[in-house]
Formats: structure tokens, sequence, C-alpha cells
């Protein structure tokens, strides 16, 4: 079964073509890197997933039901900037994923509810490696360690898929080499479907079960308002767009990342980095 | 080094905000010494003992007719209007502004409305205020309330549209319905920032505070200095103009100190 279906989706804004032809199946628990160059749409087809952009045409079908055409806590999401709430403490950021889900009224817990929340909260901070700092507010925390509890925060409602929008990118290289190892843990211990967006090439290859290209196959200036970009994926490409495959119309990448790495499994995180293959 | 570079250190600092005051009282002196050695009964710049004379007859003394302190009882005829105009102001651009910041449907509807009616001048208003509530305080603060509250909204409807879009999307990847989000996520953030738009809606509330009370007021500041106005009476108004000018900052101060004791982390947030 299909975690989700992305069933020949287009994405145009007006006249403007950003993506055409998606059909994308992921697979339950992988985690899929999208990558290409900036503006080929992969941060618009992230949206899509997201539910704060719905596609022009075609369908998204998330465990068999069509995509909701609004963000909701099924799908956590860390963005490369801003996840997290300047006006909450450490704590307060996490906990407040819990308030909003017991408290409809107000979203704000008191007492041996809130105590309970908090206990959470905290195996959470810990587990991202942010005890300690659970009274700071995030202005005084450094760039990793928001993207550290923006972690935190996401998982809080445990989503069956986290949406990672370049999330690691404004992050220096020793700093993006602990989180990367955070996140691979992360991904293998919980019931996550990781979707991430990443200029990083090398990323995409160290956390992606599969990388997949998005790219612009018609890109003369004249071109670029009516084509957008495109990726085949590894499933049966229907006629139509076989067609203008014969055309030349696309040029597209989908890769299985070997070794392959398998959700669940130990040894998936190694310290460093790399994925030991299962015998 | 260039003038670019060039920082005064703490004790300069305090030195050079103190020069113009200086300046400006010495020149008053100079002027006002000049006059009075021409003519010793001229009321048009008053000697300080002068003033001190006026301040005393009317801060400290009983009034003879009414038995009221004067100064005390115009400062708070002023102040109670204007804190209740600016509260008023206040609590309507706060509920307003956020729903037509936050709610898409709201900024259509109410949008473009908010905007035509704060180009409206609110003192061209103030004869209708008159008119149709009558010259008691209502009328007053009804101007107060007018002539900032419209800003006000535009303000925070703007500052509610600059909160990122980033976190609108992950509190409502956390599950946050909208009610929620403009309790938790969105009116914690609009308060300090709505501290500051206040602060710079006191200048405009005086203004409209002073020109009610110079038409139709039986106790003000702004009815004082208007009431003394035909007897030439100088020193009496250069005392009640820097009075008005000390509580316009001292209300400036104390919210400003307010800001930064109740959202310790708005001063971080702002430059990070």
């Amino acid at each position: 079964m299909s975690a989700i279906v992305f069933d020949k989706v287009w994405k145009e804004y007006g006249d403007h073509i950003v993506l055409e032809q998606i059909n994308l199946e992921i697979a339950e628990r992988s985690f899929v890197a999208l990558v290409g160059p900036s503006g080929c749409g992969k941060t618009t087809f992230l949206r899509m997933l997201l539910g704060e952009e719905r596609p022009t045409r075609g369908k998204i079908i998330v465990d068999g039901v069509p995509l909701k055409p609004e963000p909701d806590a099924d799908r956590g999401v860390v963005f490369q900037r801003y996840s997290v709430f300047p006006h909450l403490t450490v704590l307060g950021n996490v906990v407040i994923g819990r308030e909003f889900e017991k408290s409809r009224a107000f979203g704000r817990l008191f007492g041996r509810a809130r105590r309970q929340a908090e206990e959470e909260a905290r195996e959470l901070l810990s587990a991202v490696g942010l005890t300690g700092h659970e009274a700071k507010y995030p202005a005084a925390l450094s760039g990793g360690m928001q993207q550290r509890l923006a972690l935190a925060q996401a998982l809080m409602r445990r989503p069956k898929v986290l949406l990672l929008d370049e999330p690691f990118g404004a992050l220096d290289p020793g700093i993006r080499s602990e989180i990367h190892v955070l996140m691979r843990r992360i991904w293998n211990e919980s019931s996550l479907t990781v979707v991430m967006v990443t200029h990083d090439l090398s990323e995409a290859f160290e956390l992606g079960t599969r990388v997949i290209a998005f790219e612009r196959p018609r890109n003369r200036p004249e071109e670029l308002e009516r084509y957008g970009a495109r990726l085949s994926a590894d499933i049966p490409t229907p006629p139509s767009s076989a067609q203008e495959l014969s055309k030349g119309a696309t040029i597209t990448r989908d890769i299985e990342v070997w070794p392959k790495k398998v959700a669940g499994s130990p040894g998936v995180h190694k310290p460093n980095g790399h994925a030991a293959p299962q015998s | 080094m260039r003038a670019i570079n060039y920082r005064p250190g703490r004790s300069w600092r305090l030195a050079l905000a103190l020069l113009p005051f200086a300046l400006l009282l010495l020149t008053y002196i100079i002027a006002s010494d000049i006059r009075l050695s021409e003519n010793p009964n001229d009321k048009l710049l008053p000697s300080f003992a002068k003033m001190g004379e006026a301040i005393d007859a009317y801060a400290f003394k009983p009034d003879t007719r009414t038995g009221n302190y004067l100064l005390w009882q115009d400062t708070y005829s002023s102040l109670t209007r204007l804190i209740i105009g600016l509260g008023i102001s206040t609590a309507i651009a706060l509920v307003l502004g956020i729903v037509v910041g936050l709610l898409p449907v709201m900024g259509a509807t109410l949008g473009p409305v908010v905007s035509v009616l704060s180009m409206v001048p609110p003192l061209a208003l103030l004869p209708i205020l008159f008119i149709v509530m009558g010259l008691g305080e209502a009328s007053k603060i009804t101007l107060i309330v007018v002539g900032t509250s419209l800003k006000l909204i535009r303000d925070i409807a703007l500052r509610v549209t600059d909160i990122p879009r980033e976190q609108l999307i992950k509190a409502q990847t956390l599950g946050a319905s909208t009610p929620q989000i403009a309790l938790r996520i969105v009116l914690p953030q609009i308060l300090p920032r709505l501290i500051d738009s206040v602060r710079f809606e006191i200048g405009p509330a005086w203004l409209f505070l002073i020109a009610a009370e110079a038409i139709a007021a039986d106790s003000g500041l702004g009815y004082r200095i208007f009431l003394v106005r035909r007897y030439l009476s100088m020193d009496v108004i250069l005392p009640y103009v820097i009075w008005i000018t000390l509580l316009a900052f001292l209300m400036d101060l104390s919210l400003r100190l307010l800001q930064r004791k109740a959202f310790p982390w708005f001063a971080e947030a702002r430059t990070a």
C-alpha cells in the first residue's frame, strides 16, 4: 500500500505552468528527497502535499483518501525559517501541539493535563538534544538548535508524514551533519514518511531512500511560462505522457538510493552517517 | 575617522542629548530678558519667577472662586478623557485589526472601508459629534476614538499580515483551529506591537483632546490654555504646555517599559 499518490498533478499560476504531469507514488516509511534547480517547483510540490496549495489538475491521495485542501495534524512540517513561535519558550513551543489538540476552545492546558503534556514535551526535547534549554526563547537559540526545536514541535502530534522544506539549508556543515544523524534516528524510530526538499545533493543521497529530481525540460525564456517542471516516476508511464516523452519534453530522474535503507531496521543510523546494508 | 563611524560614549551621549534643551532654555532666557528690560510688564515672554508664581497659584493654592486646585483638576479631567478614549480605541483596533488581518473574508469586507474612513479628517467630524452627542464628555471621548482607532486598525491588520506565513501553516499542522491560532499565535505576538502603535497615537490623541476642550469644556488642560489666552497669560500657558508634554512623554515611557517587562521575548525576536 502506498502512503502518498500523485495522480497526474499539474500546478499552474494563471498562464504560468509550474509543474506538469506529476505521477508519483511514495511508499510508506520512505524518505524522499526532492532536488532540482531553484524555481523548478519542488517547493510548490511540497506545498501541495502540505495542503497549502491546491493542484490545478489531478489528485493527491494520502492513504487512499484525497488530501484535505488545508494543512492539518496528519502532516508535520519544518521550514527553513520561522518554524518556531518566537513568543513561546522552548518548552511552550512543543507543548502547544498538545494544547491545540486537548483544549479546543482556548488552546491552553492547566494543572495535571499540562504537566502531562510537559512531561511528553521534555522527552521529545531530550530526544533532539535540547534538555536544559526549556525556559529559553527561540531567539536565544542557535540556528541548529532552532531546527531541532522545530523537529520536536512537529513530532508532538505524531504526524504520519513529515515535510521538510530545506530544513538544514542555513546551517553550518558541522551542525548539519549532527542534525542529519538526529534526522535519520527520528525517521528510523517513529513511523514516519518523510518528504524533504533540499538544495544539497549529498544531503539528499545521505538521508533519502529515494531521490527525485525536478527539471524543466524546456528552459528557453519564451518557454518558461508555458512549460512546467516534470518528473517521471518509477511507475508505468501513461500513454499521453509517453508521447510527450518521445518529443523529448522531459528529462527526469528518480533514483533509488543504494545501499538500501529500511526504516525501523537497526544500523540505519550510524554516527558516521552511512547506512550499513542489511543481510 | 569618517563621521559615520564616530560613536559617542555613554556620558557624551547624555551630554549631547541635554545640549539642545539647554540651548532652548538659554535662548528663552536671553529673549525674555531683552523684552523685560525694555518693558517690565511684557506678557509675551514672562520670566521664570513669573511662571513660578502662576504655577504656585494654579497647582498649590485653591482657586478663589471654586476652591479647586486648578492644575490638578484640569489634569484629572484631561487624562480621564484621554485614557478612556485611547483605551476604547485600542480595544476596537485589537479585535478588528486581528479579524481583518487574519481572515481574508473580513479583510475583503472591512479593509477598503477602514482605509477610506481613515482618510476622513477627524476634526472635521467634531461639529457633527457636538451636534449629535452634545457638549459633554461623550463627544470628546468619541473624537479621540474616531481619530485614533482607524489608523490603529490598519496598523494592527498590517502587523498581523506581517506574521510569517510559515508560522500560521505550522500552527495548522499542529492541529490548531482559527480561534486557537488567533488566541495563541496571533494575539500574543500582536500585543507588543500594539503597544508600539498606541505609542504613536498618543500625540494625535492629545491633539484631538485639546481641540475638543478648546471648543467646549469646563475643565481640562486644553480648556485652561484657551481660556487664559484671552488675557495673554503666557505665564500660565507655557507651564501648561510643558506639563502636557511631560505627561505625553511619561505615557510613552511607561508603555515602553510595559512592553519590555511584559514581553521579554520581543526585543530579541525583533533583532533576530
